[in-house]
C-alpha cells in the first residue's frame, strides 16, 4: 500500500518470530555441511542422504503436526508418547502378521487415538483441568494399561503394511511423502478453513473468541482428538517401520517432549494463537539436521541425550530471552 | 412505547445488581430509541460498566427487566446480546492482536464456500465497512492488529459492531486514548451510524462529547439515576447531577504554606522511550497530582521514577543525593513507594491474607530466614493496629483479600507502605474501582501522609479528584509535562491543557 | 458509608470449624481401609515399614510443594534421584567410608541443579515445564555416560543406613527406621520455612501474582531460584534414602516427579501456584503410599498403580477447579 497515511497507523517491519524458524533451519544447515565438510565426510551431502535423515524423523513428524493444533489453541498434550506406544501395539497384536486384518488394525488404532483425545479435550475443557495436568495423568493411565498388557514386542506386521515405512513412490520414501500430504492438509486446515481461524482465535483470546460466538469447548475437543489422532498414525508407522509394536517405543523416542520443542523451535508459540505448520516442519528437519551433525561428528549417544536436554531448553529460550514478562 | 409513540430499540427497567461489599446498581432505567445517542455519564464507579455488561449479558440483574423491541429479553451469555443485534466496543478491547483487520472483523462468522473461508470476500466486505466511516484509506483490512495504533483498533471495533449490522451500540468511554483529530473523525462516525438508524449507548465523563453528540443523557451517581434529560442540559446541570455532594467535606483540606518542607525529589531532564523532558520538584507535605488524558506518559513517569522502567537520561535526586533506579527494589530501598493502578494485576496477592499482603514489602526487605511474623518495620500487632486505623473492614485479617471490596483492598495496600514510612508515595489511579464514599477515606488517607511528612504523587484520571486532593497539578501530554495548575484551576483549564487544544466547545 | 450496610456480606456465618485439609480425612480413611484388610498393620512392623516406604516420596513432595506454590513444576526430580543413586555408587565404588563425603558432593550437585532450574527460568524466560523437563532428559544422559549404560556395584551400608537400617529395641514402638527420623527432620524444616518465615510468605506471593510481589519490593528472582534449590535438595535427599532400599540402576527416579507433583496435588497445592502446604503434601505422600498398599493388598498387578495414579492426578485436578468455581476463588 502506498496511501502515505497508511504507513502511519501500521508500523509493519520485520517480524523476527515469522522469520526465525528459517534463520534457524539455514544454520543449522550450514553447521552440518560444515562439519561434513571439515571431517572429510562428503558422502553425507548427497540428496539420499539428507532424505534419508528425514526419513528417520517422518513419525516425530507426524506427532508435531498433531500437536501444533495442541498448542495453538493454547493446551498441549504429554501423553502422545504412550499413545504411540498403544497404538503400536494394538495395531501389531491385531495384524498379527495377516495382511487381510491391516484395515481392522488401522481403523482400531486411529479409534483409540480419537478416544484418547476426546478424554484429554472434555477433560481439558469441561472439567478445566490443567491441560499439562490432564494429559500427563492420560500418559500414567495409558502407560498403565498397556505395561499390564505387554511387556515386549508384540504381534507383528504383515510385509504389505511395512510399505508404509519401506515403500518407494517414484525414488521417495512413501512415507515422506504421506508427511508431506498431512502437512499440506493441516496447512489447508488451518490457513483456509472456518475450523483452522477458529483454533487461532481460541488460542489467541478465548474470552474474544467466546464473545463472539465461537464453541471454544468444541474448538479446543477438536484439536485435541486432531493431535491423538495423528500421534496414533506415528504409532502405526514405527509398527510398520518396527514390524511390531512394543510398549516403550513411545517413551524411547522422547515423543511427547520431542514434538513440543519441535513445535516450539518452528515458531509457535505456547501461549497459543500464533505460529503454523510450515514452522513444525523447520522445526522437525532443524531436529533431525541436529541428530545428524551429532552423527557426523560422532558424538556417542549419552552425550547426544545431554545435549538434546540442553538444546530444547536453549530452542525455547532462544524465542522466551527477550520478552519482558516474568515466567514460573 | 414512550410518549412520542416510539418503540425504544433497548429498554431497561429497574436493574438492580449487587456484589459482595458493595451495591453497583439501585432501580436503574432508561431507554434509546432508534436513531438517538444516549449519552451515560457518571464519575467512575457510579455503575455505569456494571449497566453495560448487564446489557450485554456478561452480569445478570438482580432485579429488573431488558426489553428489546418492546419484548423482554434475558441474556445469559454475551453471545445472545451480539444476535440481538446490542453490540459492546468495550475500553478493553477485545481483538486479537496476531490476527488481520479482517479476520478480527468477522471473528466467529467467517464467510465460508464449501467449508473453506471466503478471504476475498471477507476483505470486500471489510473495506466497505471501513469505506462507511472513511477509515478505508487509514486502515488495510490484511494489517496485523498489533501493528496498528490504538486510535485505528478502535476504528477497527466500530467497524467489527456496523459489519454486524448492530441496532444498539455501545461505546465505553471510546475518546480515551484518541487525539484531538482522532476525536473528530470518531465523532463523524457516530454522527453516520445515527443517520443510519442505529441507537448509540455512548459513555463519557467529558461535557464537551455530550454537548456534541447526545440527544438524551442520563447521570449515574453511586449505582442510582441522578438525572435524566430528554434534551442535552447545560454543562453545569450535568456536572451537578453527577457530583451531588458538599465537595468541602468529601476532599480533604489543601495543604497549608508550612505544612509544605524541603524539596524531598527533583527531576531533570528525565527521559526513556516512553517520556521525555521531564522537569519536576516535589516537596515533603504536599500532594502533587498529574493530570493528562489515557497514554499521555504519566504512569510510565512514575514507573521511570520506580525503578521499573528507568529513565535512560537524565538525572533524579532524592534528598539531595543523585539517584538511578534499575528496579523497584532498589527505588524502595531508597524511600519510594508505589500503589499499582490495575489493582489485581499489579497490586495484591489475591489468594494471600489481609495481613500477608500489609507486610509483603516489610518481609521482603528482612532477612529471608527470619520469622515472618515481626521485622524492622512491622510485626503482626502492629499491622493489625494500622489495618485497624484506617478500618478495614474483614470478618479477620487472616481472611483472603480477594473477598473485600475494592475500598478494603486499596486500604491494606496503603498499609503495606506505612509501615515502610517511605519519603515518597506514588499513587496511580487510587480510587480506581472503589465505592464513591469510601473514595473520602481514600483523599483523608492521602493527607495524612503527607502532613506526616511524606510527598505525595497522585496520577488519577478522574480529573475532580485531582483538582480536589492535589496541592500542585501537572498536566502531561505525549510523553511531557506541559502545564502546571495550583489548587483551583478549573476542569477546562486543565483539559485544555491535556488535549493541546487552543479552545473547547464545552 | 455503603460498605456498611452490606459488609455482613464479607463476614462468614459464624467462626465455624476451623478448615481441615480434606487429604487428613482421605488419609485417615485409607489408614482405616488396610486395617481392615490387615489388621497386622497396627503392629509397629507394620505401620513402621509403611512410613519407611513413603519417607521418600514424602520428602520429595515436601520439596516439591516450594517449586508448585511459586508458580511452576520441577519435572527435573526423577532423574536427580537417579543420578544420586547412580553418581554416588560410582563415587564410593564399594568404599564404605567415601559415603561421608560423597553425601555432600551430591548435595552439590543438588544445589547445582536447582539453581541452574532456577537461572534458566528467571533470566531466559523458560517455562519451568520445559526447563525441566530439559534438566530430566540432560540428567538421564549424565546418569547413563557416568555409568556407561550400566552400573555396576552396590552401594556401601554406610550409604544405606539412612533408607534401610531400622533402629531396634525401642520401648513402645519397638523400631524406628532411620528414613522416619529424616523424614520427620526435614520435614519439620521445610514446613518451618514454608509457614513461619519471610522466604515461605514470599514463594507464596510470587506464585499469587509476580508481577504485584515485585513492584512490592520482592526479590522475585532469588526467591523462585531458591525454590527451585529447596526442590533439588529434597530430591537429592530422597535419592539418598531410595538408595538405601532400591538396588542401583538407571530408573530408580523414574515416575517420581510425577508421584510428588499428585502426592502435593492431593495435599491441595494449587497448580501455578499462590497455595500450598508442606504437611498437607507430606499427608498426601502418605495417603498416595496407602493407596498403592492397598492396591498391593488387592493383589493387583504393579502397572494398575500407574492407571490409578493417573487417574488420581486428574480427579484432584478436577475437583479442586469445581470447589473454586463453586466458591468464587
Amino acid at each position: 500500500m502506498s496511501d502515505p497515511a497508511m504507513t502511519t497507523a501500521s508500523k509493519t517491519g520485520f517480524r523476527f518470530e515469522v522469520w526465525a524458524p528459517a534463520i534457524l533451519l539455514l544454520a543449522a544447515l550450514m553447521i552440518y555441511v560444515i562439519i561434513a565438510v571439515s571431517t572429510g565426510q562428503t558422502q553425507y551431502l548427497t540428496a539420499s542422504n539428507l532424505i534419508s535423515i528425514l526419513g528417520r524423523s517422518i513419525a516425530l513428524g507426524i506427532t508435531a503436526i498433531g500437536q501444533t493444533f495442541a498448542i495453538l489453541v493454547a493446551s498441549i498434550d504429554l501423553s502422545v508418547a504412550s499413545l504411540i506406544s498403544a497404538t503400536a501395539v494394538l495395531a501389531s497384536v491385531i495384524m498379527n502378521g495377516d495382511p487381510a486384518m491391516i484395515l481392522p488394525a488401522i481403523l482400531a488404532a486411529l479409534a483409540l487415538g480419537g478416544l484418547v483425545g476426546l478424554l484429554n479435550g472434555l477433560v481439558i475443557a469441561k472439567l478445566e483441568v490443567n491441560p499439562l495436568i490432564a494429559t500427563l495423568g492420560m500418559s500414567l493411565i495409558i502407560q498403565g494399561c498397556l505395561s499390564a498388557v505387554v511387556s515386549n514386542f508384540a504381534g507383528s506386521v504383515p510385509v504389505e503394511f511395512q510399505l508404509f515405512a519401506y515403500g518407494e513412490i517414484g525414488g521417495l520414501p512413501a512415507s515422506l511423502i504421506f508427511l508431506l500430504v498431512l502437512a499440506i492438509a493441516a496447512w489447508v486446515v488451518l490457513r483456509f478453513t472456518k475450523f483452522g481461524s477458529d483454533i487461532y482465535s481460541v488460542g489467541g483470546n478465548k474470552d474474544a473468541a467466546r464473545f463472539a460466538g465461537i464453541q471454544t469447548d468444541r474448538v479446543v475437543v477438536y484439536a485435541h482428538i486432531i493431535c491423538s489422532v495423528l500421534a496414533a498414525i506415528a504409532g502405526l508407522y514405527l509398527a510398520s517401520r518396527l514390524r511390531s509394536g512394543a510398549p516403550w517405543i513411545g517413551s524411547d523416542g522422547v515423543y511427547d517432549l520431542e514434538s513440543i520443542a519441535v513445535v516450539v523451535i518452528g515458531g509457535t508459540v505456547l501461549a497459543g494463537g500464533r505460529g503454523g505448520i510450515w514452522g513444525t516442519m523447520a522445526g522437525m528437519m532443524i531436529f533431525s539436521l541436529i541428530d545428524s551433525i551429532f552423527n557426523v561428528a560422532g558424538v556417542d549417544a549419552f552425550a547426544k541425550q545431554v545435549m538434546r536436554g540442553v538444546i530444547i531448553v536453549a530452542a525455547v529460550a532462544f524465542y522466551a530471552v527477550r520478552s519482558k514478562r516474568m515466567v514460573a | 412505547m414512550n410518549k412520542n409513540g416510539v418503540t425504544p430499540v433497548i429498554e431497561m427497567r429497574g436493574i438492580s445488581k449487587s456484589f459482595p461489599g458493595v451495591r453497583a446498581l439501585n432501580d436503574v432505567s432508561f431507554a434509546v430509541e432508534p436513531g438517538e445517542v444516549h449519552a451515560l455519564v457518571g464519575e467512575n464507579g457510579a455503575g455505569k460498566s456494571t449497566l453495560i455488561k448487564i446489557l450485554s449479558g456478561v452480569y445478570q440483574p438482580d432485579a429488573g427487566q431488558i426489553l428489546l423491541n418492546g419484548a423482554t429479553k434475558s441474556f445469559t451469555h454475551p453471545v445472545q446480546s451480539l444476535k440481538g443485534g446490542i453490540s459492546v466496543i468495550y475500553q478493553e478491547f477485545s481483538l486479537l492482536p496476531e490476527r488481520t483487520v479482517a479476520q478480527n472483523i468477522f471473528l466467529g462468522r467467517e464467510p465460508t464456500r464449501r467449508g473453506i473461508i471466503d478471504y476475498a470476500a471477507m476483505r470486500a466486505e471489510t473495506r466497505r465497512v471501513l469505506d462507511l466511516f472513511g477509515a478505508g484509506t487509514r486502515v488495510d483490512p490484511n494489517a496485523i492488529v498489533a501493528d496498528l495504533d490504538v486510535a485505528t483498533q478502535q476504528m477497527v471495533e466500530i467497524a467489527k459492531a456496523i459489519s454486524l449490522n448492530a441496532k444498539v451500540v455501545v461505546m465505553d468511554e471510546p475518546t480515551a486514548a484518541l487525539n484531538e483529530a482522532e476525536c473528530e473523525v470518531l465523532f463523524e462516525t457516530v454522527d453516520r451510524l445515527r443517520e443510519r438508524g442505529t441507537a448509540i449507548i455512548y459513555i463519557t465523563h467529558r461535557m464537551r462529547e455530550v454537548t456534541r453528540l447526545a440527544n438524551r443523557v442520563t447521570v449515574l451517581k453511586d449505582g442510582e439515576v441522578a438525572a435524566q434529560f430528554d434534551h442535552v442540559p447545560k454543562p453545569g446541570d450535568i456536572v451537578r447531577a453527577m457530583v451531588g455532594r458538599d465537595i468541602a467535606d468529601f476532599y480533604a483540606p489543601f495543604a497549608t504554606e508550612n505544612e509544605i518542607g524541603a524539596k524531598v525529589l527533583s527531576v531533570r531532564n528525565g527521559q526513556n522511550d516512553r517520556v521525555s523532558n521531564i522537569n519536576f520538584d516535589l516537596s515533603a507535605g504536599e500532594i502533587l497530582g498529574f493530570a493528562g488524558i489515557q497514554g499521555a506518559g504519566r504512569v510510565a513517569l512514575a514507573m521511570a521514577l520506580f525503578g521499573e522502567h528507568p529513565f535512560t537520561s537524565g538525572k533524579v535526586r532524592l534528598n539531595g543525593k543523585t539517584v538511578a533506579f534499575t528496579n523497584p527494589r532498589d527505588a524502595i530501598q531508597a524511600g519510594i513507594g508505589l500503589l499499582p493502578g490495575d489493582r489485581k494485576g499489579e497490586g495484591l496477592v489475591l489468594m494471600q491474607s489481609v495481613r500477608d499482603n500489609g507486610m509483603l514489602t516489610a518481609r521482603a526487605f528482612d532477612t529471608l530466614l527470619s520469622s515472618h511474623k515481626a521485622n524492622q518495620y512491622a510485626d503482626l500487632a502492629s499491622m493489625d493496629s494500622l489495618l485497624d486505623a484506617m478500618e478495614v473492614k474483614a470478618s479477620s485479617y487472616d481472611q483472603d483479600i480477594g473477598n473485600l471490596s475494592g475500598g478494603n483492598q486499596q486500604k491494606a495496600i496503603v498499609a503495606r507502605w506505612l509501615a515502610l514510612k517511605p519519603k515518597v508515595l506514588i499513587f496511580i489511579e487510587p480510587t480506581r474501582g472503589i465505592d464513591v464514599n469510601a473514595k473520602a477515606g481514600i483523599y483523608h488517607l492521602m493527607r495524612d501522609l503527607a502532613r506526616g511528612g511524606a510527598a505525595v504523587m497522585m496520577i488519577s484520571s478522574d480529573l475532580p479528584e485531582v483538582i480536589g486532593a492535589a496541592d500542585r497539578i501537572l498536566v502531561m501530554r505525549a510523553g511531557t509535562i506541559v502545564d502546571e495548575f495550583t489548587h483551583g484551576a478549573t476542569e477546562h483549564d486543565i483539559m485544555l491543557a491535556a488535549t493541546g487544544e487552543t479552545e473547547v466547545a464545552a | 458509608m455503603t460498605d456498611q450496610p452490606l459488609s455482613s456480606a464479607e463476614a462468614p456465618k459464624k467462626r465455624a470449624l476451623p478448615h481441615i485439609n480434606p487429604v487428613y480425612f482421605l488419609l485417615a480413611a485409607l489408614i482405616a481401609a488396610i486395617l481392615l484388610q490387615n489388621p497386622n498393620f497396627a503392629e509397629p512392623t507394620g505401620y513402621m515399614n509403611f512410613l519407611k516406604r513413603a519417607a521418600p516420596l514424602a520428602i520429595l513432595a515436601a520439596g516439591q510443594v516450594y517449586v508448585l506454590v511459586s508458580g511452576g513444576f520441577d519435572l527435573s526430580v526423577g532423574s536427580l534421584i537417579t543420578l544420586v543413586v547412580v553418581g554416588s555408587s560410582m563415587l564410593t565404588n564399594n568404599d564404605p567410608s567415601a559415603t561421608l563425603w560423597v553425601i555432600p558432593v551430591m548435595l552439590c550437585i543438588g544445589l547445582a541443579v536447582g539453581l541452574i532450574n532456577g537461572l534458566v527460568v528467571c533470566f531466559l524466560k523458560v517455562p519451568s515445564l520445559i526447563a525441566t523437563l530439559g534438566m530430566m532428559i540432560t540428567l538421564t544422559g549424565v546418569s547413563f555416560m557416568w555409568s556407561g549404560g550400566s552400573p555396576r556395584g552396590y552401594l556401601p551400608d554406610t550409604f544405606r543406613f539412612f533408607g534401610r537400617v531400622n533402629i531396634m529395641d525401642i520401648p513402645v514402638i519397638r523400631m524406628l527406621p532411620v528414613a522416619l527420623i529424616v523424614l520427620i527432620v526435614v520435614g519439620f524444616a521445610l514446613y518451618w520455612l514454608m509457614h513461619r518465615t519471610n522466604f515461605g510468605r514470599m514463594v507464596h506471593a510470587i506464585g499469587d501474582n509476580p508481577q504485584a510481589a515485585r513492584l512490592g519490593g520482592v526479590p522475585v528472582n532469588r526467591v523462585r531460584i531458591l525454590a527451585f534449590v529447596v526442590s533439588s535438595l529434597s530430591a537429592v535427599v530422597t535419592g539418598i534414602l531410595l538408595g538405601g532400599f532400591a538396588g542401583v540402576s538407571t530408573d530408580v527416579g523414574n515416575g517420581y516427579e510425577l508421584q510428588a507433583i499428585t502426592a502435593a496435588v492431593l495435599g491441595g497445592a494449587q497448580l501455578l501456584g499462590g497455595r500450598g502446604s508442606v504437611p498437607a503434601a507430606i499427608a498426601g505422600a502418605l495417603s498416595l503410599q496407602a493407596i498403592f498398599t492397598l492396591l498391593n493388598f488387592l493383589g493387583l498387578p504393579q502397572p494398575v498403580r500407574q492407571v490409578v495414579q493417573g487417574l488420581i492426578l486428574i480427579i484432584a485436578v478436577a475437583l479442586a477447579m469445581y470447589r473454586r468455581k463453586r466458591t468464587g476463588r
